[in-house]
């Protein structure tokens, strides 16, 4: 097969001097679904970058359909036939379908698009991809998983031979992700080539063709998907050996810590989002909650750790009503939360390690005494969580925005399991971080269980939930739909019917939860 | 108090809130434009300073009603072209760049009437033109609306048809899908190639020629003649207009139309005899007022529709 995308010996060095691609090579095959994997801060996003044109090489060569192309701009990018589907999605949510797809490219002469050729044209592509969406639907009342559709179709409505998708399956079910692979399947079939981010390497070997791994800024080699495993993958991603099982003792199930009782919430449309949801939580278990998102487990931690008050229903902790509580006293009853977006809401990411390591327990005698900090003791506080939690750094002092994604991660993670809660709320810990990190933290959720923690552990990634909790509960449009006793005994297909809505249990059984 | 009242019930009180309403109008549509490129621009008092200023000189100097209107439109460029080079090119805070730039056509417009007039004060020894009225046919001779309606600046007109302008541009060009775009995920817009510095530049530019439209009919219609401070808060009127009316061309009409109403009644007010200090107050208690009871009115509605959504869902 013809090569169509090479790149040669790419280094790329910010300014601030952080090396983010080193020596890096790919070569893409035109027809071929290629996978890019490697942990955070491996240097993929920089890479994809750099074809993009969204960042220019400091060295190297990009050799596009043999000839030596220099790509300035997204602009460039898209008129050589390279398209990228975001991991955050690129749409404009008050547009339709229609209108996000023509976005930069709209048709019609002069300053006035065309609206009628607008619909017809996407209906068009829609068709021929066999899609299916209505180009006149708002983006905003659009499910998660036909937004990334509309993605796809964008950037092959301005002409996109090679497409770069990067993680698309972060977000999706089981069955959305089957779809997704058949429509990749197709798209392969019809001459279009796919470089595949992911941190799954299962969907790895189901989809792709050759994979190229990265390793500190450099690409260390690639293979023919079909000739490498699962464990030899992982090894050359983190350059050792890492030990994939989690071991887990049988749970000590103790009292109950959290009792939440008929809980609603409504949305800023007023639309129900959280529909009389109840459960208790036992102390020394990890209770795992899976959905496809949106329906309702963000809402649900809010609500919990006083984000988002809840509209009605009781929230007892540790057999106090926390309805008027305020976040801080809530932290100061024993509740730690992990939050679902790192950098929004994780980490304050312009402080440093040590700032964010005692941010919510500054108040602690141990750290300050009046308005004065007590610095030596912070320093060998967060020193000493550094080394527990093995946070890669040059020290406390580095702003967390320096550190990689997995990083950040362990520095929330060390706060929160260090500020001797009884209960932790761990929403997506693991997500978007690599396979070491994410383990060491699955180990570190169980680790806290065994000593009579209580977890709820929210999760999108099945096998995450499915290795860690002790007991399962599905939610699916503001309610849970199935409970689970003993999370081992239910397999990934099962639990994507009950998420997509396509089985339900009943109430009696579901109620099983309860106390 | 019944004299107010029955002023306010004439026609020539309708007349009187269109005529006050033009400046404000004109900056709360170029405050649209430029807020929905998610580029703020707070400069629109200074832009509507400078245009006064140069629109009363210009037309005095140019003997033309047409070059001086052009020559007030450079004039208000000249903040709108500061404010594009510090908050776009420079990158400062546009808000903080705003706020200076505002504070420099303060200054600035009373010393550059000194250099060139060599007065502080105002451009009275200058005979500025001022922009024609225009009696629309038909419609005058209607009662009590041809009186309200006819005979205005044709600048007052022009704020009118601004409002189709400006709805016209952000919801039927590709500008103004690039605007919004812009506006609402920068970051989706840059991944399809549109340039966001551009587009912010050319909202910029637009807001800047509204608003300073908005500063030449101060001086060549509502007066005839620029004296410092004239434009006295009506940017900041307009701003608080455009925000009323979420960004929506004719909700910020009609909140345009309510400060227009309380700036007219102010002015009646000082016609009798109604301490001044209380008087010039009006305007500005509108708008605190009209901020206020928007704000409750959609935390009320909200709270209404939460009590009945979870009824229903339960």
């Amino acid at each position: 097969m013809d090569e169509i995308l090479r790149l040669e010996n790419i280094t790329k060095i910010y300014p601030n001097g952080v090396t983010a691609n080193k020596d890096a090579n790919l070569s893409v095959r035109k027809g071929e679904i290629h996978a890019l994997v490697g942990e955070n801060g491996a240097g993929k996003s920089t890479l994809m970058k750099i074809i993009f044109g969204m960042e220019q090489p400091t060295e190297g060569n990009i050799i596009y359909n043999g000839k030596q192309t220099q790509i300035k701009s997204p602009l460039d990018a898209i008129a050589c036939g390279i398209g990228m589907v975001h991991q955050h999605f690129m749409l404009v949510e008050s547009m339709t379908v229609a209108e996000n797809i023509v976005l930069g490219a709209e048709p019609g002469k002069g300053p006035i698009p065309n609206n009628r050729a607008m619909i017809e044209q996407t209906k068009e592509i829609i068709e021929k991809y066999n899609f299916v969406i209505n180009p006149k639907e708002k983006i905003s009342d659009l499910p998660i998983g036909t937004r990334q559709k509309v993605e796809i179709l964008k950037a092959l409505y301005k002409g996109a031979q090679v497409l770069i998708l990067d993680e698309p399956t972060a977000v999706l079910t089981p069955q959305e992700t089957t779809e997704l692979f058949r429509e990749l399947r197709g798209l392969r079939d019809m001459g279009h080539t796919i470089i595949f981010i992911s941190h799954k390497l299962n969907e790895i070997k189901e989809i792709c063709d050759r994979i190229t791994i990265m390793r500190n800024g450099t690409t260390v080699g690639v293979h023919d998907v079909g000739s490498v495993s699962q464990q030899e993958i992982s090894n050359l991603m983190v350059g050792k050996d890492i030990d994939w099982n989690i071991e887990k003792n049988p749970p000590k199930r103790g009292e109950v810590i959290l009792d939440v009782k008929n809980v609603s919430v409504l949305d800023e449309a007023q639309r129900s989002i959280l529909k009389e949801v109840s459960f208790s939580l036992h102390a020394g278990t990890i209770l795992g909650i899976v959905g496809v998102e949106g329906n309702g487990q963000s809402e649900l931690v809010e609500a919990i750790t006083g984000l988002h008050k809840a509209d009605a229903g009781s929230i007892k902790f540790h057999g106090n009503d926390i309805a008027d509580s305020s976040i801080k006293q809530i932290r100061e009853m024993g509740l730690a939360h992990i939050p679902q977006d790192r950098m929004l809401r994780g980490a304050v990411v312009n402080g440093s390690i040590e700032d964010n390591m005692i941010a919510t327990f500054i108040d602690k005698e141990e750290f300050s005494s009046g308005p004065v900090l007590k610095t030596k003791k912070i320093r060998s506080w967060s020193e000493k969580l550094i080394k527990d939690f093995m946070v890669k750094t040059d020290g406390p002092e580095v702003p967390v925005k320096m550190l990689s994604g997995g990083n950040i991660q362990k520095v929330i993670v060390a706060r929160e399991f260090s500020s001797n809660a009884d209960c932790i709320i761990a929403d997506q810990p693991t997500r978007g971080i690599d396979v070491g990190a994410a383990k060491f933290i699955h180990r570190k959720l169980i680790e806290m269980r065994d000593n009579g923690v209580a977890i709820m552990l929210i999760s999108a990634d099945l096998s995450e939930i499915m290795d860690v909790s002790d007991s399962l509960l599905v939610m699916y449009g503001g309610r849970f739909v199935a409970y689970f006793p003993d999370a081992s005994k239910v397999s990934e297909e099962e639990l994507g019917q009950y998420m997509l809505g396509v089985k339900q249990q009943t109430s009696e059984e579901v109620k099983g939860c309860i106390a | 108090m019944s004299d107010l009242l029955s002023y306010i019930l004439t026609a020539e009180f309708g007349y009187s809130m269109l005529r006050v309403t033009t400046p404000i109008l004109f900056a709360a549509m170029g405050s649209i434009v430029a807020e929905s490129s998610g580029a703020s621009n707070i400069a629109l008092e200074g832009n509507m300073l400078f245009a006064a200023l140069f629109g009363a000189i210009g037309s005095g100097l140019t003997g033309s009603v047409f070059w001086g209107l052009i020559i007030a439109i450079a004039g208000g460029l000249i903040i709108s072209a500061l404010l594009i080079y510090f908050g776009l090119y420079l990158k400062t805070d546009i808000i903080l760049s705003g706020i200076a730039l505002n504070t420099l056509a303060s200054g600035g417009s009373i010393f550059l009437m000194y250099v060139i007039l060599h007065d502080k004060g105002s451009t009275s020894s200058i005979k500025t033109l001022v922009c024609p009225n225009i009696n629309l046919p038909g419609i005058e001779n209607i009662p009590v609306l041809g009186d309200i309606l006819s005979g205005h600046n044709i600048l007052t007109y022009f704020a009118f048809l601004s409002v189709i302008f400006v709805w016209f541009l952000l919801y039927k060009t590709k500008l103004g899908m690039h605007i919004r775009c812009v506006g609402e995920n920068a970051e989706a817009a840059a991944s399809v190639g549109i340039k966001i510095k551009s587009v912010k530049l050319v909202s910029l530019l637009i807001s800047g020629v509204l608003a300073s439209l908005g500063g030449a009919f101060l001086s060549m219609g509502y007066m005839n003649g620029f004296s410092r401070g004239m434009v006295s808060g009506r940017g900041f009127i307009g701003l608080a207009a455009a925000a009323m009316g979420q960004l929506s061309p004719v909700p910020t009409l009609i909140a345009s139309l309510i400060f227009g109403c309380a700036d007219a009644m102010s002015n009646i007010m000082a016609a009798m005899r109604i301490p001044d200090e209380f008087v010039k107050l009006i305007p500005y208690v509108t708008t605190v007022v009209g901020l206020i009871v928007i704000s409750s009115w959609r935390t009320w509605r909200v709270k209404k529709k939460r009590i009945a959504a979870l009824v229903s869902a339960n």
